[in-house]
């Protein structure tokens, strides 16, 4: 499968965009509403035009239309074509072609319609379909071009958050078995650091920074990422002990947090004020990643209150919804219960 | 016949009975000049003296071929103009003015004129019939055409379509709805039209019978003409409901 290659891109929306994207490799941009990431896109598949180079495998395409390019392209609306019932979505690609005899397409219809696990609604209309299945035949119709890159625009935006991590993971395990470079659009961290290779980070139509989840969230290139991804809590870790099932308990200012474990010595961990979780009474469960602190300040900004609490020797910012906050009736000195999520811990290896 | 599906049907059947039941009485007990009137049993004796004599079966395919030929040619010239129209911003520009202008004429204002450029024959209603069907259908295939989403249209592209084929695949079938949505409210009109147009200016048709039947103060033979003006109406917009149902209904 082909690198993608923009050099110094510019457009209505996009800034001089120089990025590279490697072969099989996938790539999520992340930004917010109006940051240009759907521009990137079209630009990538010729659909919008554009100042700049953009190669792929180090060819120049910039003469290319759209439907010379290549790529399979999942809109964040999916536009199933409505008239069309499944099966006649997916072979669309390879009908308009001429080249395939009927078998062929058949054949390969069936391939798709079996590999995204969709074969009992071969023959229903797209209004007939769930938000899931509509997701499954959009990629699954994506696909059938035989695309060399596959582009997704937020295509879980519309789905319950449960189906969406489904299908996420989905989505990134058929990715890697087929090895299409994918660019893969959202404005959601959490999804963002789940799946990518790497990230990159567009405001405002300018590329900020791309690079891995942990040097984004570590090593934010730009302010305006932080004020974007929001701050994580960073703490120092000084101690490191493995533990089992690819976990390790680190010391970070006098806590004793169990995280994931690559093999590597942890440096820092990283995680986000959503993800730490508050009590003001004893949680039931295990007391995994569980600590006592103390509240030193309260903010609230909009619907979200952030609160600030001394947790061993760290200071640490945790953020939830006001409502869930004011049941707990937490002042500033109040004892509190700290609970950091495992999974949403982010670790940063030292050699 | 599910007792929901019969129940409907005597609903809409009852109230007509007793429409022509009330029609019935009051012309034959309320009314004292009974030719201006008639009773809705006279009217049904008329039918049958006018169909076996020929008489309106004479005027009726008159008038009907008229309607098909024009409906038929005004209809795919609209069509394919609109495709065209729609297909292409530049060219739709070009000729948005003219057909802005054109439009809002109704087709029997055209009937001077086309009796100056035609004369009185067979062509002057057809083409009278044609332009009642041209503009609107022209006005809903690019109506149809040009709102199809964008996003199918860039769908098709990155799949590999040529914009030829975007055309035959993704802009005509999706703008079907929008096209018989004008070629079912243009077919009873063109029905109106001709009636309109037979009165005025030709003399063989519905429309020219009932005005020889206003001459000779024949109303049961008006009532007749309008009946099967009536029913035809109906049944070429019921057409149309069908064959849209067809093509769309699966999926619209």
């Amino acid at each position: 499968m082909p690198s993608v290659q923009l050099q110094s891109v510019s457009n209505f929306i996009l800034k001089n965009v120089d990025l590279t994207i490697h072969d099989g490799e996938f790539l999520v941009v992340l930004g917010p509403n109006g940051s240009g990431k759907s521009t990137l896109l079209n630009t990538i598949s010729g659909l919008i035009p554009y100042h700049g180079a953009v190669s792929f495998d180090g060819v120049r395409v910039d003469e290319l239309p759209a439907n010379e390019r290549k790529v399979g392209y999942l809109f964040q609306h999916l536009a199933l074509f409505p008239h069309l019932t499944v099966k006649d979505n997916i072979a669309y690609a390879m009908k308009i072609r001429k080249k395939y005899s009927r078998d062929h397409i058949t054949t390969k219809t069936r391939h798709y319609l079996h590999t995204l696990n969709i074969e009992g609604l071969a023959h229903r209309y797209p209004r007939q379909l769930s938000g899931g299945e509509k997701q499954r035949v959009a990629l699954a119709r994506a696909l059938s071009s035989d695309p060399e890159i596959l582009l997704l625009d937020e295509p879980m935006s519309s789905l319950d958050l449960r189906t969406a991590k489904y299908l996420r993971l989905e989505f990134r395990s058929l990715q890697q078995r087929l090895g299409t470079t994918t660019v893969f659009v959202t404005h959601n961290l959490s999804e963002a650091v789940e799946i990518a290779d790497r990230i990159a980070i567009f405001v405002d139509g300018e590329l900020l920074q791309a690079g891995t989840a942990d040097e984004v969230l570590f090593h934010p290139a730009d302010e305006r990422i932080l004020s974007f991804i929001g701050k994580p809590n960073i703490l120092d870790c000084d101690s490191f002990r493995i533990i089992e099932n690819g976990l390790a308990m680190v010391t970070c200012g006098g806590l004793s947090v169990i995280v994931p474990h690559e093999g590597k010595p942890v440096k820092k961990i990283a995680i986000a004020p959503e993800h730490i979780h508050l009590s003001s009474t004893e949680p039931v469960g295990p007391s995994v990643n569980r600590f006592t602190g103390e509240v030193l300040g309260i903010h609230r900004s909009g619907s979200l209150t952030r609160t600030t609490i001394q947790v061993g020797d760290n200071q640490i910012v945790s953020e939830m919804p006001a409502t869930l906050f004011d049941l707990m009736d937490l002042k500033k000195g109040s004892p509190v219960y700290a609970i950091f999520k495992l999974r949403w811990i982010r670790v940063l290896n030292g050699e | 016949m599910k007792p929901l599906r019969r129940l409907s049907l005597v609903w809409s059947i009852v109230p007509v009975a007793l429409f022509l039941l009330f029609w019935e009485i009051i012309a034959r007990c309320c009314v004292d000049t009974r030719s201006l009137l008639p009773p809705f049993s006279t009217v049904i004796l008329e039918f049958r003296d006018l169909m076996a004599d020929g008489t309106l079966l004479h005027h009726f395919t008159k008038s009907l071929g008229r309607v098909l030929t024009g409906f038929a040619t005004g209809s795919l010239a609209g069509i394919l103009t609109g495709v065209i129209l729609g297909w292409r911003q530049t060219v739709n520009r070009a000729f948005h003015p003219i057909i802005s202008l054109l439009l809002p004429i109704p087709a029997l204002g055209w009937l001077p004129i086309f009796m100056l450029w035609f004369g009185i024959g067979e062509l002057l209603p057809i083409a009278i019939i044609f332009v009642c069907s041209f503009f609107p259908v022209l006005y809903n295939t690019i109506t149809g055409i040009r709102s199809v989403d964008r996003d199918f249209i860039n769908v098709a592209k990155t799949l590999g379509a040529s914009e030829s084929t975007i055309l035959l695949s993704v802009l005509l079938p999706l703008a079907l709805p929008n096209i018989f949505t004008g070629l079912r409210l243009e077919s009873g009109m063109a029905w109106r039209v001709i009636i309109a147009a037979e009165m005025v200016a030709i003399p063989t048709g519905i429309g020219a019978l009932m005005m020889k039947a206003e001459s000779l103060i024949r109303v049961d033979i008006v009532i007749v003409c309008l009946m099967v003006l009536s029913i035809m109406c109906f049944c070429f917009e019921r057409f149309f409901i069908y064959l849209e149902q067809k093509m769309t209904g699966r999926w619209f």
